[in-house]
């Protein structure tokens, strides 16, 4: 047995003195969330670090839709569902297609489309949202989910497109020539060797889309605006109208409404990060 | 289909039949077209539409005309200016202390990621209740030390601001922690053996060995840090909501406040004035990630 040196306690005790507060701070605000959620109405305010008696009552309301503010709950978790799943196909879609004809096809004038996407991927969207919202309505997509999709697709697009190039590029080109020399067709290229081969890009920007759709506040209280149409972050956001907001009641929701995220980045971590950092690291 | 796709080892064949050239130009553009029509209808027509809503002088006048305006660009400058500044060189230290070989430090990594890896909405509106002045969680502690009452958090405009950039901060300091990590694990063993070898303390091996490899990629995440940090809409929205008394917008809740009060062209206007500063930065992004 070893024991441990001087040194090599206070290098420890130096790594804790950093790694304590780094934890607090970043735990603190979910840990509040956490647990409002499972205090009862009463003692939810009196600042204690545990409830004297704590209770999934908060749970069984929001999943009762026993509040005004909660009348559309399960409708608008529905609604995010729908969404996030339909954006995150709909770009695999469009972005693997595109990624694709640009990487390995070659398709003329795709240098340009991937540095139009990339200017795209660089305008804040904050900046994009209200000529998208007069767009929108030009197009008479207002209060259809579509419109939220759609844009939604619109911002996701051009990173995984660059990502997806990114990654396309990286397989060798000798495999293209073999399919050429079996007599593969594009598509058949496209479906038996890229397809499976981008797998683990695909599924990061399927996450990654799915993700941001599903997280989006902005764009989602902008382009819809029915109660039984928006998704659970505009009713959440509903809930600060007013000044007596059921703060518990808020955080329950708001954490039902954070877990499924969190999850899956946890399922798909090891996807998302090496997907997400290449790009970056590469410069 | 794919076991069938054995390469020949010569490497020397050259496959370039002219008959491929269109069936793959015509698939390439079949292909791209859906994202072709999704950049016309949805980034063109609108940014277009956007330019037009804002083609007229007045608009900017009155804008420049708005207290809350020229209040707005001024807190814009500083969320850039200080919070992104702070961000990066927490994380830039914080990618030291995640790079330790200790299974505890890999534990709290993954704790670490929770902020972004959750939505903004319900953590922003937690840290909202954890500020307000009656019931939150912080002046409740501060008065249980103290015996007095905390600072009316979000109703002073310097320290609500300086609230909505550390919300800001404690949301995407984890991705671009990551970020420098990745970067810094790039860096090749042995530079740092040499470096012990030639004697060289904890502060040089960083001056000479990490920093020169760390320096481009963290002027590149500070860029698009910047980007981004203009369209961060919900961190003071639902932090403050532009309070109080509309003292602690950014520019990117300013375009939808005129847009609240039906004054689009002051929205778009506000962009607009935007655009110099906005688009040299952009342009310094694509040229570094177009090659």
């Amino acid at each position: 047995m070893k024991r441990p040196t001087l040194g090599a306690v206070t290098s420890e005790a130096k790594l804790l003195l950093i790694g304590i507060p780094v934890a607090i701070w970043t735990l603190l605000p979910i840990y509040h969330l956490f647990l409002f959620a499972i205090s009862p109405k009463e003692s939810a305010f009196s600042g204690k670090l545990w409830p004297d008696h704590p209770t999934l009552h908060n749970f069984a309301v929001v999943f009762k839709q026993e509040h005004y503010y909660l009348h559309h709950f399960w409708q608008q978790l529905w609604n995010s569902l729908l969404i996030a799943v339909a954006t995150g196909a709909l770009t695999l879609l469009v972005a693997t297609g595109a990624a694709f004809a640009i990487s390995r096809l070659k398709v003329k004038g795709g240098r340009v489309v991937m540095n139009l996407a990339l200017f795209t991927y660089f305008i804040p969207a904050a900046f994009l949202a209200v000529p998208m919202y007069r767009t929108m309505g030009l197009y008479g997509l207002l209060n259809s989910q579509w419109a939220l999709i759609l844009a939604m697709v619109t911002i996701a697009a051009p990173y995984s497109i660059w990502v997806l190039k990114q990654s396309s590029d990286q397989l060798p080109v000798e495999l293209d020539e073999a399919a050429i020399m079996d007599g593969a067709s594009p598509m058949q290229l496209f479906w038996f060797v890229y397809i499976p081969l981008m797998a683990p890009a695909l599924v990061a920007i399927g996450t990654y889309a799915l993700l941001l759709a599903w997280n989006e506040y902005l764009y989602a209280f902008l382009l819809l605006s029915k109660d039984t149409a928006v998704t659970l972050p505009v009713g959440l956001g509903n809930f600060l109208a007013a000044d007596d907001s059921p703060w518990e009641l808020l955080m329950t929701t708001g954490l039902i409404y954070a877990l499924p995220p969190a999850a899956i980045y946890y399922v798909f971590r090891r996807y998302m990060v090496s997907g997400l950092t290449q790009g970056a690291v590469k410069n | 289909m794919t076991s069938t796709l054995t390469l020949p080892e010569s490497g020397t064949m050259q496959v370039v039949p002219a008959r491929w050239v269109t069936p793959w130009q015509t698939w390439g553009s079949i292909l791209i077209v859906p994202y072709i029509i999704i950049f016309i209808l949805f980034v063109v027509y609108p940014i277009g539409y956007g330019f037009w809503i804002a083609r007229h002088p007045h608009s900017y006048v009155e804008l420049l005309d708005d207290p809350i305006f020229a209040r707005s660009a001024v807190n814009t400058l500083v969320f850039l200016v200080v919070g992104i500044n702070i961000k990066m060189v927490i994380a830039l230290l914080l990618s030291g202390f995640f790079i330790q070989a200790r299974t505890w430090i890999k534990w709290l990594s993954v704790l670490f990621i929770l902020p972004w890896a959750v939505p903004s909405i319900p953590t922003i509106l937690s840290l909202r209740f954890m500020l307000n002045p009656e019931w939150g969680v912080i002046n409740t502690l501060i008065f249980r030390i103290t015996g007095e009452d905390g600072p009316n958090w979000l109703n002073d405009p310097t320290i609500a601001l300086s609230m909505a950039i550390a919300v800001h901060i404690w949301k995407s300091l984890p991705f671009w922690t990551l970020i420098l990590i990745a970067g810094r694990m790039a860096i090749p063993d042995d530079l740092y053996e040499a470096a012990s070898v030639d004697g060289a303390t904890k502060w040089q091996k960083f001056k000479y060995v990490t920093w020169p490899s760390l320096r481009t990629l963290y002027l590149t995440s500070t860029i698009l840090s910047m980007i981004w940090t203009l369209g961060d809409f919900n961190s003071v929205y639902l932090l403050t909501g532009g309070g109080p008394a509309d003292l602690t917008h950014v520019l990117a809740t300013l375009g939808i406040r005129y847009l609240r009060l039906d004054q689009v062209d002051m929205s778009m206007a506000a962009i607009m004035v935007a655009l110099p500063f906005v688009l040299p930065l952009v342009f310094f992004m694509m040229k570094r990630l177009s090659k």
